[in-house]
């Protein structure tokens, strides 16, 4: 491909189209990614994401809109995973139990439509070359809510998610919060998932986020490395799908694969490089004192 | 934080009046009237599963009593008061978790607000300032989960500190740490309590690293309790009345252990084989 027919192709709205909604998804799945993987909740990812398809089977087999389906299954898993395991240990008991499961059911109702099912397929996917406008002006209002939302409650969640026995202790509502972040995470996957696909949400919303985590130790800067990462994913294997005859969704999961890779074996002198002094200022004094009947 | 001198409160800081704890049929305490003053060091003792930190949860406002009533600084206890601060055992922070020491002080200021932490120079100066109260400062910025427990209470501290509380409760601070940390945590705690005139309520498995400190002492032991100065309650005859059964406290090279008390029923004296292995007490009541 020439660099002609490269630049002719960004011109073109439907790739326009899918570099906006790839930034999109990329932004919100990084701004929510660093939460998911200080909560240890990327299972609970998985889970919400791969039962949106189920719903979307289950749309298609009553006749309904699949886009309807993936937020019924979506949310649906949320609110179950909410009130039946709130608590970490018994969480990923309750996704694994739903989410296999759930997939039965959708393979059922696969089974059960006569007909191919290109629209549960697509949503397993992504069909980010053929987004429209509308679909765009959904994604973006949808986007901007869950980062609003997000940013209302950033400071009760982080310290609720590093820190909840004091944050209880301090008044923050712990568990409130907890169900509030497992729903907004429900609802950011459900408008992805309509454009990038399943396979795409889950490569934006954990590896950039655990990768960010092995660069730097600061909270802020986790969020900004997550989201910058994410849209490298995002646009770059958008980008590279134009000039290969391979989907951008081959090229995403690659690229925020070999992120963390990378972040893994070289980030760690990198995070704690700054302000790493020499171990244990406490005089040793202490422990003298007590000599051999300590 | 540690300007204000010591000044007498009207009144006790923390008040319990016929106070019962229990859950179902079981009873952790009952009948507790205890008042702590201003600049008083209360250590509570006890076996696991006598209510020790369910004592510290009811003054934090997050457990009711089953009966009688409480009080801290004259009112209610209350969610988020910003005059109790608390300190709870060292956490158990990952190694990638994407937090600094300064971060986690930082929390102890606004952390419960809503919003953004937008960087403001006013908080930036209060967390300094905590941070170097406890000598935190030369670690703040390394990631979290890769400090020490020493290192990690010591921001637990500076972070409990950083509102300037008149009440400090404290769950086991000391737990899993090394003698020489123990010490030097025990020594902040103390350094507050006589510069401020902050109240402690220490809860904790071994007393005596705080023991130079204590006032009074409250042991909770299977629904009963004693409480009074350590050399009063820590003797043959009291402990022994309370644990029903046959025990020794001995005095050792400035030390107290408790010898005889029944398997896994209180661990007042330093004891390595039990620190792990202690089943849960049995309930007599």
């Amino acid at each position: 491909m020439t660099i002609a027919s490269f630049t002719s192709l960004l011109g073109e709205e439907f790739v326009q189209n899918a570099l906006v909604a790839g930034a999109i998804a990329a932004i919100v799945a990084g701004i929510v990614g660093p939460f998911v993987v200080v909560r240890n909740m990327a299972f609970a990812v998985h889970g919400i994401a791969e039962l949106g398809f189920t719903g979307a089977a289950g749309a298609l087999l009553i006749g309904l809109d699949p886009i309807l389906g993936v937020m019924v299954g979506s949310l649906g898993v949320a609110g179950l995973i909410g009130a039946l395991g709130v608590r970490s240990r018994e969480r990923d008991s309750v996704i694994g139990v739903i989410l296999a499961f759930g997939l039965g059911l959708g393979v059922l109702f696969i089974t059960l439509y006569d007909r191919y099912a290109t629209g549960a397929f697509a949503l397993l996917f992504g069909t980010i070359t053929g987004v429209s406008r509308d679909q765009l002006l959904l994604l973006g209002g949808c986007g901007l809510a869950v980062v609003v939302a997000l940013a209302l409650i950033y400071r009760p969640l982080l310290f609720a998610s590093v820190d909840p026995d004091v944050a209880e202790a301090r008044g923050v509502p712990v568990r409130a919060l907890s169900i509030g972040f497992l729903a907004i995470m429900a609802f950011a996957e459900a408008e992805a998932i309509q454009v990038v696909g399943v396979l795409l949400i889950l490569s934006l919303m954990i590896a950039p986020a655990a990768a960010a985590g092995h660069l730097t130790a600061s909270p802020g800067a986790t969020v900004l490395l997550s989201v910058a990462l994410a849209l490298l994913a995002s646009i770059g294997g958008i980008l590279l799908s134009l000039v290969t005859p391979y989907p951008a969704s081959v090229f995403t999961t690659g690229i925020s694969f070999a992120a963390y890779v990378l972040a893994r074996l070289f980030g760690s002198r990198l995070r704690s490089g700054s302000g790493r002094l020499p171990r244990d200022p406490v005089p040793a004094v202490a422990t003298t004192t007590l000599g051999p009947h300590a | 934080m540690s300007e204000r001198r010591f000044q007498a409160e009207p009144g006790p800081v923390i008040r319990l009046a016929g106070a019962a704890m229990r859950y179902g049929d079981r009873t952790l305490w009952e009948s507790l009237d205890l008042e702590v003053g201003a600049g008083e060091f209360l250590a509570v003792i006890g076996p696991n599963g006598a209510g020790k930190s369910t004592l510290l949860r009811v003054l934090l406002g997050l457990e009711r009593l089953s009966a009688g009533s409480a009080e801290v600084l004259g009112r209610a206890p209350r969610r988020g008061n910003a005059s109790v601060g608390y300190v709870p055992q060292q956490r158990a922070f990952d190694r990638e978790l994407p937090l600094r020491g300064r971060d986690l002080v930082r929390l102890g200021l606004d952390g419960h607000r809503w919003g953004l932490p937008f960087p403001r120079a006013d908080a930036r100066e209060l967390v300094q300032h905590a941070l170097d109260e406890v000598g935190a400062t030369a670690f703040a910025d390394a990631p979290i989960g890769l400090l020490s427990g020493g290192e990690q209470q010591r921001l637990g501290i500076a972070q409990a500190l950083l509102r300037d509380p008149d009440v400090l409760l404290c769950d086991e601070p000391l737990l899993n740490l090394d003698l020489g940390h123990q010490k030097e945590v025990a020594r902040l705690i103390a350094r507050r309590q006589a510069e401020a005139g902050t109240a402690v309520v220490f809860v904790t498995h071994e007393v005596n690293p705080v023991l130079p400190m204590v006032d009074r002492i409250l042991v909770l032991v299977g629904g009963r309790w004693a409480l009074g100065p350590p050399e009063e309650v820590l003797t043959t005859e009291t402990m022994t009345a309370l644990y029903r059964s046959p025990v020794d406290v001995l005095r050792v090279r400035g030390r107290i252990v408790v010898v005889g008390a029944p398997e896994g029923a209180g661990n007042v004296g330093h004891n390595e084989h039990s620190d792990f292995t202690e089943p849960l007490p049995s309930y007599d009541t």
